[in-house]
């Protein structure tokens, strides 16, 4: 399970996400992670970033639609070859080294070397020292390099990473990132929702812009920054893009369809 | 005034020197306590942690029975189980009326409630808080249910601790259902209502301050998985 990752694409046919009545995720057909690199979900605050990562991840059943990982035409549950970062990250409670191997464990690792595991995922995030502590006791940067950590011990051929650095200073951010780029070097596909553009710009190949549930542009990161087609991605790269007062910021509606919703 | 001194001061002679009746009520009450709240724990946990996890209709009906029933008044349960053990009554011919069995069922059945309910709350709430995580990293009912209890151990611990409590301190279903006869199913709660009424205050005296230490010690003990847990893991 430790050999070099393989293609694990996710595809989206016409998917369909509701609270309640009100659609969140609207019609998205896509397929994610086909290529090598990190594809980054792009987008403002409600636009369906965190939404579209659990649908892709399988803990989220889509309402109408299909979700299909591997190029299979199965449409069941991940079969422990993703992995998931949350924004806030959850530990069992138990030790740091301790969590890595529970995760492990339902991989069904054999023992010796799960310990060889445990102690190579705490290196490369620099938690060596923290083996034998409560996970719940480290700093909230350290529980998010542990989940990075438990994620990349179980040699995931996608990861998905839902803002990951959203709540950690500089430092831990780059931390991060860094062990992010060795993932990415090593073949594992990632793809990661985020609203910050100079992180997008440091890690991504791919970009999908998402805004109201609905995916306006996908594209090489070279392209999207360089300029975006689509004028929503245009003034979010500006940075005057409000999910709540979209006309107030410019005039003509290129897609009136969405204000149904 | 002063008969009430002089039969405390008996009570903690009878303490200090381990009295023989003393000692035999006291262990008796902790031997149908326990094992009535080992039982329960048995049976409520599971139910508890199928409760907190499963989605069925119904199931918040029971949920709110089991809440009301954490306040059941231990003479009606004594009743019931009277009922049923009565020589006439459905479970009769097992001869179990007026034994130590019938008051460990009835205290299993007075403590159930308080297991059920407050570990369903519990393994509940540490759901909420796993379930993301717990699925995307692929784990079975199985393993989800183990590391639920394992993580919700501290607090498991506490709501078997409240059952303890209860189970140690009532005396209406013991007394209805084991009779209050004496070296068979005299307890420390049916033994201080007895003699309270005879007017022997030692004896009613010295169990009342075991009980009440109990009570304390169960307390404390409580009190101290909590924290220990909060240090340990900020839980």
């Amino acid at each position: 399970m430790t050999g070099k990752p393989a293609p694990y694409p996710v595809k989206l046919e016409n998917v369909w996400f509701n609270a309640r009545t009100k659609p969140l995720i609207k019609d998205i057909s896509a397929t994610f992670a086909d290529e090598e690199g990190l594809t980054v979900i792009l987008g403002p605050n409600g636009a369906g970033k965190s939404l579209l990562l659990r649908l892709c991840h399988g803990i989220l059943p889509a309402h109408e639609g299909l979700v299909t990982w591997g190029g299979g035409d199965d449409p069941g549950l991940h079969d422990h070859r993703q992995a998931m970062v949350f924004q806030r990250p959850v530990h069992l409670r138990r030790t740091a080294g301790g969590n890595i191997d529970f995760a492990l464990k339902l991989h069904k690792m054999p023992r010796l070397q799960r310990a060889q595991r445990i102690d190579e995922a705490l290196e490369l995030t620099g938690l060596s020292r923290y083996r034998a502590i409560p996970a719940r006791l480290l700093s909230f940067g350290e529980q998010q390099r542990l989940a990075l950590a438990r994620a990349w011990a179980l040699a995931p051929d996608l990861l998905l990473l839902d803002e990951p650095t959203a709540n950690l200073d500089p430092a831990a951010q780059r931390l991060i990132e860094e062990v992010l780029l060795k993932m990415i070097a090593g073949g594992t596909r990632v793809l990661m929702s985020s609203h910050d553009l100079n992180q997008a710009r440091r890690l991504a190949s791919h970009v999908v812009f998402l805004y109201r549930g609905r995916i306006k542009e996908q594209s090489s990161a070279e392209q999207f920054f360089a300029g975006p087609k689509n004028d929503l991605a245009q003034s979010f790269l500006r940075g005057d893009l409000l999910w709540w007062r979209r006309r107030a910021v410019f005039a003509p509606d290129p897609d009136k369809e969405d204000d149904k919703f | 005034m002063n008969d009430i001194w002089q039969a405390m001061a008996t009570a903690v002679n009878l303490l200090a020197g381990l009295d023989a009746s003393l000692v035999e009520i006291v262990a008796r009450s902790l031997g149908v306590s326990l094992t009535a709240v080992v039982l329960a724990t048995l049976i409520g946990l599971p139910l508890g942690a199928v409760l907190a996890l499963s989605r069925f209709p119904g199931r918040r009906v029971i949920l709110v029975i089991m809440n009301a029933l954490m306040g059941l008044p231990p003479v009606v349960v004594g009743l019931i189980v009277l009922l049923m053990l009565s020589r006439s009554g459905p479970m009769g011919a097992l001869g179990l009326l007026f034994t130590p069995a019938a008051m460990i069922i009835a205290q299993t059945i007075l403590v159930l409630p308080i297991i059920v309910a407050l570990s369903s709350t519990v393994i509940e709430s540490l759901w909420q808080e796993y379930e993301e995580q717990m699925m995307s990293l692929g784990a079975g009912p199985w393993a989800r249910v183990l590391a639920l209890l394992w993580d919700g151990r501290f607090a498991l611990m506490t709501t078997v601790l409240a059952g303890f409590g209860r189970a140690n301190a009532e005396v209406g279903a013991v007394m209805i259902v084991g009779g209050n006869i004496d070296h068979v199913t005299r307890v420390m709660t049916t033994a201080i209502a007895l003699e309270a009424s005879r007017g022997d205050l030692a004896l009613a005296l010295g169990l009342g301050i075991v009980l009440l230490l109990l009570s304390l010690a169960i307390n404390a003990a409580s009190y101290s998985v909590r924290e220990f847990a909060r240090h340990r893991y900020q839980a």
